[in-house]
């Protein structure tokens, strides 16, 4: 048994930071982050739903109850974009139009994020500002095409245009709305440890937003994509290339139901998979780096 | 230096004209027409001084700090201070995007410490505060407490001579709480800063200060005040800190009872 005084000794420095490793220790750990096997099962999950939705339409397709090129069935489809495959016409068209809306969305990117940075930053500058880019933003950017191409006729210059129109304003938005939930706490600690200027806008401001930039960024690239399909669907030209929106427009050209139904698919195809493989995971890492998921 | 050397900083006193922080006569109303929420404050911190502040909700003490940190201004009267001081508060308030060893390192940067020497003197600081091991951490994987002591690491990467702290430890457990007070004594003693410490936990300024400061509420003014002499800390148990925190806790009472009327 120790003896009262035993109990009362001083605490040793060596022993204060065994202690302290103990209590670390007890504090933390036992966490771990999903195994693979539930990142699979998450990935596949939306496959359940295309199955579904192929499973219905056929049924439908099957019950007849409209002619078969007003309601092509899952198997025309298939065809009609395997005789694009063979043309060279698909992935052409896909690449094409993928590489466009990249572009398009990164100097979208490179344009607003000085401009949300400045308006989130400088409250007179957006009270001047701000609602000339909701404005931009609630204007669907289609409506944009022909004044693009009046201004410069059937040609990149046009699509990219109306991509930016689309995507800048939703990433600026975005990016501010990001700033406006900035914990001032954060901002506090930026001005004790002497942050400034572009130091402080790069180090502190654009991280502390960085949820809020993304979810703009994510719905940036919607509206660049939207946008694109909008552009290259109205201005078909040969001097433009191949493109998904221009595949559309063939299909409505020689009313082939197939084939619009299959550039829709692909269309939608493209935007599921940049949402899995570039903005899901990059919001998955946000919100575990931060402790905001498991 | 070691906790059982019996070290006492208070020795190597300054001449009485030698300051870290000067308050004169420091008034702060936040608006025009409002209430004075400190009223003629004046204090003088001796370098290397462990000075806390004491009062109930309302007395400006947090104010205070602020206004030593320049993170807002002051009505009326001087604040001078030997440097600019750093301050904590009751939240870590690390940046949930950067690893614990990251945000030691941007305290750095913001410092204009060469970025070659940056890692390794991050390393440095989360050593003093044990956490070593910790580097890679995200904050949200660290408990309270440890959060805390990256919070320091943080301040002392600024190397400022004068730390503020807004009650650091208001929100840990007991348990850790103890065990902080004894790594701040240690801290305190091995770099020999000023601290300026604010809390309502009577017994907590007892324990790691040299001198309490008793402030009434609304208007803020220091009341009273109390030197304490031994080496630091004092074990919390210990019937000397039990004595004179009760002591100070009555006038506290007191003061807060005057509201009542």
């Amino acid at each position: 048994m120790p003896t009262d005084e035993q109990i009362s000794a001083e605490v040793r420095p060596s022993d204060l930071s065994q202690l302290e490793a103990g209590l670390d220790a007890l504090e933390t750990g036992g966490r771990q982050g999903p195994s693979v096997k539930t990142l699979f099962a998450r990935a596949l999950s939306p496959l359940i739903a295309i199955g579904v939705i192929i499973i219905i339409w056929q049924i439908i397709f099957y019950l007849q109850l409209q002619p078969d090129y007003v309601i092509p069935g899952p198997r025309q489809v298939w065809d009609a974009l395997a005789n694009q495959a063979e043309q060279q016409i698909l992935w052409q068209s896909t690449l094409n139009s993928i590489r466009r809306a990249a572009q398009g969305f990164i100097i979208a990117v490179i344009i607003a994020t000085p401009i949300g940075l400045a308006l989130g930053l400088n409250s007179k500058l957006r009270a001047v500002f701000g609602p000339i880019l909701t404005g931009l933003q609630v204007l669907p950017s289609v409506a944009w095409v022909p004044a693009a191409i009046i201004w410069f006729g059937l040609s990149d210059a046009t699509i990219y245009t109306v991509i930016l129109l689309g995507a800048v304003p939703s990433i600026a938005n975005g990016l501010i709305a990001g700033m406006d939930q900035i914990p001032p706490i954060y901002l506090r600690v930026g001005q004790i440890l002497g942050a400034k200027g572009l130091p402080r806008a790069w180090r502190i401001v654009l991280p502390a937003s960085w949820p809020g930039y993304l979810a703009g960024l994510e719905q940036g690239w919607a509206f660049a994509w939207r946008s694109l399909m909008a552009a290259e669907l109205i201005a078909v030209s040969p001097a433009l290339g191949p493109g998904l929106g221009q595949m559309l427009d063939t299909g409505r050209t020689l009313g082939d139901m197939a084939l619009v139904l299959g550039s829709i698919g692909m269309i939608m195809a493209v935007g599921i998979l940049v949402e899995r493989v570039v903005f899901s995971p990059l919001r998955q890492r946000t919100l575990r780096n931060r402790g905001l998921i498991r | 230096m070691t906790l059982t050397s019996g070290a006492h900083p208070v020795q190597q006193r300054a001449d009485e004209g030698e300051f870290s922080v000067r308050i004169e006569h420091v008034v702060k109303q936040f608006t025009a027409d409002g209430p004075i929420v400190l009223d003629d404050v004046s204090l003088d911190v001796r370098p290397g001084e462990f000075v806390s502040l004491v009062g109930a909700s309302g007395c400006g003490k947090s104010t205070l700090l602020n206004l030593i940190a320049r993170l807002d201004t002051q009505t009326s009267g001087t604040i001078e201070t030997l440097g600019a001081p750093t301050l904590m508060f009751q939240e870590a308030a690390l940046f949930p995007w950067l690893t614990a060893g990251r945000n030691v390192e941007l305290a750095l940067r913001f410092s204009n410490v060469p970025r070659s020497e940056r890692k390794a003197r991050a390393q440095e600081l989360l050593a003093l505060v044990h956490l070593e091991r910790s580097y890679d951490q995200r904050p949200h994987e660290l408990s309270g407490g440890m959060r805390q002591r990256v919070a320091i690491a943080r301040a002392l990467a600024q190397g400022r001579s004068i730390l503020l702290m807004d009650e650091p430890f208001a929100a840990l457990d007991a348990i850790t709480r103890d065990f902080l007070h004894e790594e701040l004594t240690r801290i305190w003693l091995e770099t020999g800063m000023t601290i300026i410490f604010v809390t309502h936990n009577v017994r907590e300024a007892v324990r790691l200060s040299q001198r309490v400061l008793l402030m009434s509420s609304r208007p803020g003014r220091i009341i009273n005040e109390w030197n304490i002499g031994g080496h630091k800390p004092w074990r919390l148990d210990s019937p000397d800190v039990a004595h004179l925190a009760s002591e100070i806790t009555d006038e506290l009472r007191k003061e807060i009872i005057r509201h009542a009327n």
